[in-house]
């Protein structure tokens, strides 16, 4: 069980066996957490650090236990209040960090492709935590392993995201990772939230909810910042939630068996009706933070064992 | 001293030929060109063996970084650039810090340049003080100072009212005024043009319709003003039909575009490469080809570099946090041969726009294969293929998209009043 990158910046650059291969791994972790004794040593030895240069409680909480359960020494860096304050670059942050000999960094970056550039200065391998609009690929991957297993397959679903999709870097990850397995994608939201030609990555658009919901068998909210709200993209949060936001009789056009999606953090009343979020039979939210931590144990696992036997794309240094 | 350059390909801009011919410098002006001219009275014959000889570059819009920006560039090496690029003459932007906004500093820029490169340098003055948009500079003292122009550069002037009055002073002066279309609040912030690349990159992003938004409102206020007004880079097929209305209309408005526009698309920024980060941002495939067409028609008048220097400190960074532009200075003629070595325009047709086109904006005598014209020329081979290193430029900034790029057409020798200022690699000494 391998794959061929040294990083893992994007969805993008992932082949579809690839990521067979992450979700098959992270299978397994599922059953490893689910046990009382919970411990691997497949990062034993290693370090890793988790650099957040923008707030995160619950990716970093989910990093951190990963790296711990498979037995890594973690280290996390408030990176907002530290060096960048003091004027570094990005770049000297990454080569002072790199001096240390980390083998793993997890990087979340306001800027998009700012991981990408980071990963071309250091020599240890580099997962990416959420850069700016661009990717999070471990949150597609904990997506798609919620559906595997709720679905018990990963291609031809319908499946929708909604929302704020120009500012998501969800919902690309997403885009590019349910194309690739074969699902049929669609985008629905207000105009103002949806990045141009997106139609050009293949998947249909909808501003309709109703319209966009109906048959499908996957439901993926994405969280409404609040700063989007002030009229500037949308007239008020009301109005989107009366437009946009998943309630019972919206839910409705999707089938039967419909699962409902969301990264959270949620806005109750916002995006997503409390209802909704809380029915165990449609939800699968909580599910998806559990995938999470496995997921995250999966791609972490298997960038160490590229570190460890030297290969890897990208001439890994550790040869 | 008359010297004489035989067997050469005459790139003649101004009668859009190409023919197998001899030029005669005397006294840093061309006395004849042509087939059939007597070159038997030359005290030194110059053998081009069949290589093309075409007037020297003019590029408007080069920023040097003095004052305040040294590190980046400097007369002397903005100088060897362009001499080992081809360009005769440079038409400096006042964007330096602080802006080129009294006569005080402008001539003072104009004699460091004189001193120190043998390339003409003609500098432009900023339109407001400071380039803030409020206040014009002092046009008449700037003018006589050798203002050759007046621009805000990529600082738009948002509030018609002071500029509808800066064009109606500078109509009075007969002074030429340079601006940057743009509409400032849709474009704040744009890394990127909008579309399919934007999105997938997930990076801040601005419509061409910004472009032409800015453009519309500049033709309306020139309509008002009647003042000479050149659109310094357009990069949007979008702007075309406004620029062909106002050509129509009989306005002396005229517009550029940059070489990285004609040659580049938005893919090419591919995985964040800040190098590929220009301000306007890189179009459209179809912008690209509609620029190229334009050049052809002589709808877009010239071609430029806009040689922006930055240093590493500046591109080193996330994509929306690094400096925008490019160095072009030598890159200029190279890239302008991918569009010849690929049948878009033809040689007479690029030199209309390198050289005679700014010429004629300007009021140069340059530009020009023709008799009494300055003997400022380049003697290149369209051919001769490199790979581009950028740290084998000559610029202090090495910021090119083109680095290690396979490119042709090579720089052979290029002469201003006459005086070769770069031959066989080498700057000949006892130049400035």
């Amino acid at each position: 069980m391998t794959i061929r990158a040294k990083h893992l910046l994007g969805i993008e650059n992932l082949a579809p066996d690839e990521i067979t291969t992450i979700l098959d791994l992270a299978d397994q972790y599922v059953d490893l957490n689910r046990r009382q004794q919970k411990h691997s040593d497949a990062l034993a030895g290693l370090t890793q650090i988790n650099m957040f240069f923008e707030n995160s409680t619950r990716t970093q909480a989910s990093f951190e236990i990963a790296g711990k359960r498979l037995g890594a020494d973690v280290m996390n860096m408030a990176m907002q209040a530290s060096s960048i304050k003091k004027g570094e670059t990005l770049i000297d942050t990454a080569l002072t960090l790199n001096a240390m000999h980390p083998d793993i960094l997890v990087v979340r970056h306001p800027h998009s492709g700012a991981v990408n550039l980071l990963a071309s200065k250091v020599n240890c391998a580099v997962l990416n935590a959420g850069d700016g609009k661009h990717e999070h690929p471990t949150q597609a991957l904990l997506d798609a392993l919620t559906i595997r297993r709720k679905k018990g397959r990963l291609h031809r679903l319908s499946i929708a995201i909604c929302g704020d999709i120009a500012h998501s870097r969800v919902a690309r990850s997403n885009i590019l990772l349910l194309g690739k397995m074969e699902n049929r994608v669609r985008l629905i939201g207000p105009p103002t939230l949806m990045p141009s030609e997106i139609k050009e990555l293949g998947v249909e658009v909808y501003d309709d909810m109703r319209e966009g919901l109906k048959d499908v068998d996957v439901v993926m909210m994405l969280r409404l910042q609040r700063e989007r709200m002030d009229g500037g993209f949308i007239p008020s949060e009301r109005e989107y939630y009366h437009r946009y936001g998943l309630d019972a009789e919206k839910l409705s056009y999707a089938k039967d068996d419909a699962i409902v999606m969301h990264p959270g953090p949620m806005n109750r009343g916002v995006e997503i009706d409390g209802t909704i979020a809380d029915d165990i039979n449609r939800s699968v939210i909580q599910e998806q933070v559990e995938m999470g931590v496995a997921v995250r144990m999966a791609a972490m696992d298997l960038l160490a064992r590229n570190l460890k036997s030297g290969s890897g794309d990208d001439a890994a240094i550790y040869a | 001293m008359k010297i004489c350059l035989t067997d050469a390909r005459l790139i003649d801009p101004e009668l859009g030929t190409e023919t197998r011919g001899s030029l005669i410098i005397e006294d840093g002006v061309i006395i004849a060109v042509g087939a059939d001219i007597d070159t038997q009275t030359a005290d030194e014959i110059i053998d081009c063996r069949g290589k093309c000889l075409a007037p020297g570059i003019i590029d408007i819009g080069v920023k040097i970084g003095e004052p305040g920006e040294r590190h980046k560039e400097s007369f002397r090496t903005a100088g060897l650039a362009a001499a080992a690029g081809g360009v005769t003459t440079i038409i400096t932007r006042p964007d330096t810090t602080p802006a080129m906004d009294t006569p005080e500093a402008l001539s003072f820029a104009s004699r460091r340049a004189s001193d120190v490169t043998p390339i003409n340098v003609l500098p432009m003055s900023a339109l407001t003080k400071g380039r803030e948009g409020r206040e014009m500079v002092e046009m008449g003292f700037m003018k006589d100072a050798g203002a050759v122009g007046f621009t805000d550069c990529d600082h738009v002037v948002r509030d018609p009212k002071v500029f509808s009055r800066a064009m109606t002073y500078a109509r009075s002066l007969g002074a030429l005024v340079m601006a940057h279309p743009q509409e400032p609040d849709l474009s704040k912030g744009a890394a990127v043009t909008s579309g399919k690349f934007a999105s997938l990159r997930g990076l801040p992003s601005v419509s061409p319709m910004a472009e032409r938004m800015g453009l519309e409102r500049d033709l309306a206020l020139v309509e008002m003003s009647r003042v000479r007004y050149h659109a310094d880079c357009l990069s949007s097929g979008a702007a075309l039909p406004a620029l062909q209305r106002a050509k129509d209309a009989g306005l002396d408005v005229t517009a550029g575009t940059s070489i990285h526009h004609l040659t580049l698309n938005e893919f090419d920024v591919d995985d964040y490469r800040t190098f590929f980060k220009l301000k306007p941002p890189l179009r459209s495939e179809d912008d690209r080809q509609a620029m190229i067409a334009a050049v052809a028609s002589g709808l877009i008048d010239t071609l430029s570099s806009f040689h922006t220097p930055q240093d590493e400190e500046s591109k080193r960074l996330p994509f929306e946090e690094a400096a925008a532009g490019a160095v072009g200075l030598e890159t200029l003629l190279p890239a302008a041969m991918r569009l010849y070595h690929a049948g878009d325009l033809t040689l007479p047709q690029l030199w209309r726009a390198m050289a005679l086109a700014p010429a004629k904006r300007l009021g140069l005598a340059a530009g020009r294969l023709s008799v009494s014209a300055p003997a400022d020329l380049v003697l290149f081979d369209p051919e001769a293929p490199f790979v581009m290193d950028r740290f084998k430029l000559h610029s202090k900034s090495k910021n090119t998209p083109f680095d290690g790029a396979r490119m042709q057409g090579k720089v052979l020798m290029t002469l201003v009043a006459g005086r070769p200022v770069f031959q066989k690699n080498c700057f000949p000494k006892g130049l400035p």
